[in-house]
């Protein structure tokens, strides 16, 4: 007999299991548990849970429960949960077995997350010979739009970072360059590391930030709303009405971002230049203009627009995969982000090594 | 289980959708198989059964979305499946489909929506475009919501515009994926109302993917019923037929909206 009493609620806490399971193994001769409510206050779920516990452990032990003591409300709600059918739970692993089945199908999907970006560029790349050829539906608005929204409202985070990135380089070489009195090679060092990777990389990460993110949030969430489907039952290639316009706007504006950026991060390092070094603006841009080569400034340029294409079809590709649900939305701008940046920095470490082949 | 026939298959005209030995699965994971039927011209098809049987999922192999795991799919008795992109392209032009939220393009106004497809396919003037807009929202009670966006739209009204911008190129065949659900009682029966009078007036073919008993009942002509257990079609007929004639436990319970089976139960 277990006898119930005071108030039961949610709040309070509740008998612990391994007391219920000590006392049902304590008398080997028990063959039925009833209840008496007589003293019972209010109650909640708690006592629901704890009940179903009895049950739970007397019935693993062959013991009868009797539940007819219990409060009509408490009986009522036992049936209901009795009486729904439940998904029967697969039979309990082992956690070597579940860990081999994770790992295998973490290895699957990796390999299938591959052909679906082979799968998303060949679509893209046919969609753009489409637009060469004037036959694909892209609507010129649509690109000025993102243009603009890749282009001239992304300069303030631009100006910003790179300007204190130029500092910081400066900052780094000032101190041991004064050691050896080459103090004026600063706009070497500044020059060289922002016209050929610096500005490049610090304008793709931002761009894979703002506007990778964004492209994935939005075509994410336009797929999990159908709008993406709506677009291809209209017989209008999604590929070329969403990614087209977004993927050209980011390649058209990445050079252009990318010399404001290596302008602004000079500009930093000349401040530090005329500031903790004392030299001038005038000579600070000479010995940068005698130091940078044509061909170090064009490839930080032709860089970043590679770049450019990694972040828009890393940012579509992921909007693209997102699974119903609104999380998935949130998971596509954060594996967007995360592709981008892991294909630009990879891309910038190819770039160094072909460049250093090519003597340039 | 036998397929339960109530309505006569025999009709002069050629269906004008068939679908053959349809069998649907995501991956491993079967969905439905042997699925059979076909609509004729100018009928309200519904395809009905329990949340989770499928009923979007075949809609979705229809219109294209998904490619079949077997089998095909039919229009004017041209196959859909295995034909060319351009054959596809025809076919799906044909279409008008309105989606469970309406799936209106969020970036663009309600006007640009139901504009969209007519800019693409037509040669209009963009005048013309804009009138044919303001007719077509009239159609559907939206007459004045021209420069809205989607988000600044009730839930009712996200469909009606969705069923505007299905309707803009008068589509030989319109599909509804639940068309009813998430509306009040009333707004329901009127947006059934409104799926009548476009067929008659538009002269389309009609298929709804639905599980609310009034509507179907409301606008069936002919129905289809999956049920999740079989993974497969167990009925077809009209829906009233049906409530009368079908003898299957699954298809009655499902009907009387499981009062059948209750009283059964207390007889026995």
């Amino acid at each position: 007999m277990v006898e119930l009493m005071g108030s039961w609620r949610l709040g309070n806490a509740l008998p612990p299991a391994t007391e219920i399971d000590r006392q049902l193994k304590s008398d080997g001769r028990l063959r039925r548990v009833a209840f008496d409510s007589t003293q019972l206050g209010a109650w909640d779920t708690s006592l629901l849970a704890f009940v179903v516990r009895i049950i739970r452990s007397g019935s693993a032990r062959g013991i009868e429960i009797d539940s007819s003591g219990l409060p009509e409300g408490v009986q009522h709600l036992l049936r209901l949960v009795e009486s729904k059918p439940s998904r029967s739970t697969s039979e309990a692993v082992s956690r070597w077995r579940a860990m081999l089945h994770n790992l295998g199908t973490a290895t699957l999907s990796f390999f299938e997350a591959g052909l679906s970006l082979f799968d998303f560029v060949g679509l893209t790349v046919l969609a753009f010979l489409k637009l060469l050829t004037g036959r694909a539906r892209m609507r010129f608005s649509d690109l000025m739009f993102q243009v603009q929204a890749c282009g001239v409202q992304a300069l303030g985070i631009l100006s910003l970072i790179s300007f204190l990135v130029g500092t910081i380089l400066a900052f780094m070489g000032a101190v041991q360059l004064r050691q050896f009195g080459a103090s004026i090679y600063i706009a070497d060092l500044v020059g060289i590391g922002i016209a050929r990777d610096m500005g490049a990389m610090m304008t793709a990460i931002i761009m894979a930030g703002r506007t990778g993110a964004a492209y994935a949030a939005e075509l994410g969430s336009m797929k999990v709303s159908e709008e993406i489907d709506a677009l291809s039952t209209m017989g209008i290639s999604p590929i070329e009405f969403l990614v087209l316009p977004r993927l050209i706007a980011l390649v058209m504006m990445m050079p252009l971002l990318c010399l404001y950026a290596d302008f602004l991060g000079m500009l930093g390092g000349s401040a530090v230049a005329a500031t903790v070094l004392n030299i001038s603006f005038v000579s600070y841009f000479g010995r940068t203009a005698a130091a940078v080569s044509l061909v170090s400034f064009l490839g930080g340029l032709f860089k970043a627009t590679i770049y450019g294409v990694l972040v828009a079809v890393a940012g579509c590709w992921r909007g693209f995969e997102a699974q119903a649900g609104s999380s998935a939305v949130g998971e596509a701008a954060t594996a967007a982000v995360v592709d981008s940046i892991v294909w630009v920095v990879t891309a910038c470490g190819l770039f160094a090594v072909i460049f250093n082949v090519m003597h340039l | 289980m036998p397929m339960q026939q109530t309505t006569e298959q025999l009709d002069s005209s050629a269906p004008h959708i068939e679908v053959r030995d349809l069998t649907m699965a995501y991956g491993d994971r079967v969905v439905l198989t042997d699925i059979n039927f076909s609509v004729r011209r100018g009928e309200i098809f519904i395809i009905m059964g329990g949340s989770g049987c499928g009923k979007s999922t075949l809609l979705r192999h229809m219109v294209g979305l998904i490619r079949p795991a077997k089998g095909e799919i039919l229009y004017n008795g041209v196959s859909f499946t295995d034909s060319d992109p351009r054959t596809r392209d025809a076919i799906v032009r044909r279409f008008g489909i309105l989606y469970q939220g309406g799936a209106l393009w969020s970036s663009m106004t309600l006007a640009e929506n139901v504009g969209l497809p007519l800019a693409e396919f037509t040669l209009l003037r963009p005048d013309e475009i804009r009138e044919i807009v303001s007719l077509k929202l009239a159609m559907v009670g939206l007459k004045g919501f021209e420069d809205f966006y989607p988000s600044e739209l009730s839930g009712g009204m996200r469909k009606r515009g969705g069923l505007a911008r299905a309707i803009a190129l008068d589509p030989e065949i319109l599909f509804f994926d639940e068309p009813t659900s998430g509306l009040d009682p009333l707004s329901a029966r009127l947006f059934d109302d409104l799926i009548l009078e476009l067929r008659a007036s538009l002269g389309a073919t009609v298929v709804v993917v639905s599980h609310e008993l009034a509507s179907i009942f409301a606008i069936g002509d002919d129905s289809l019923f999956l049920d999740a257990g079989s993974r497969t079609a167990i009925a077809q007929g009209n829906p009233r037929e049906l409530l009368e004639k079908c003898e299957d436990p699954r298809v009655r319970r499902f009907l009387t909206r499981g009062k059948e089976t209750a009283r059964e139960a207390k007889s026995v």
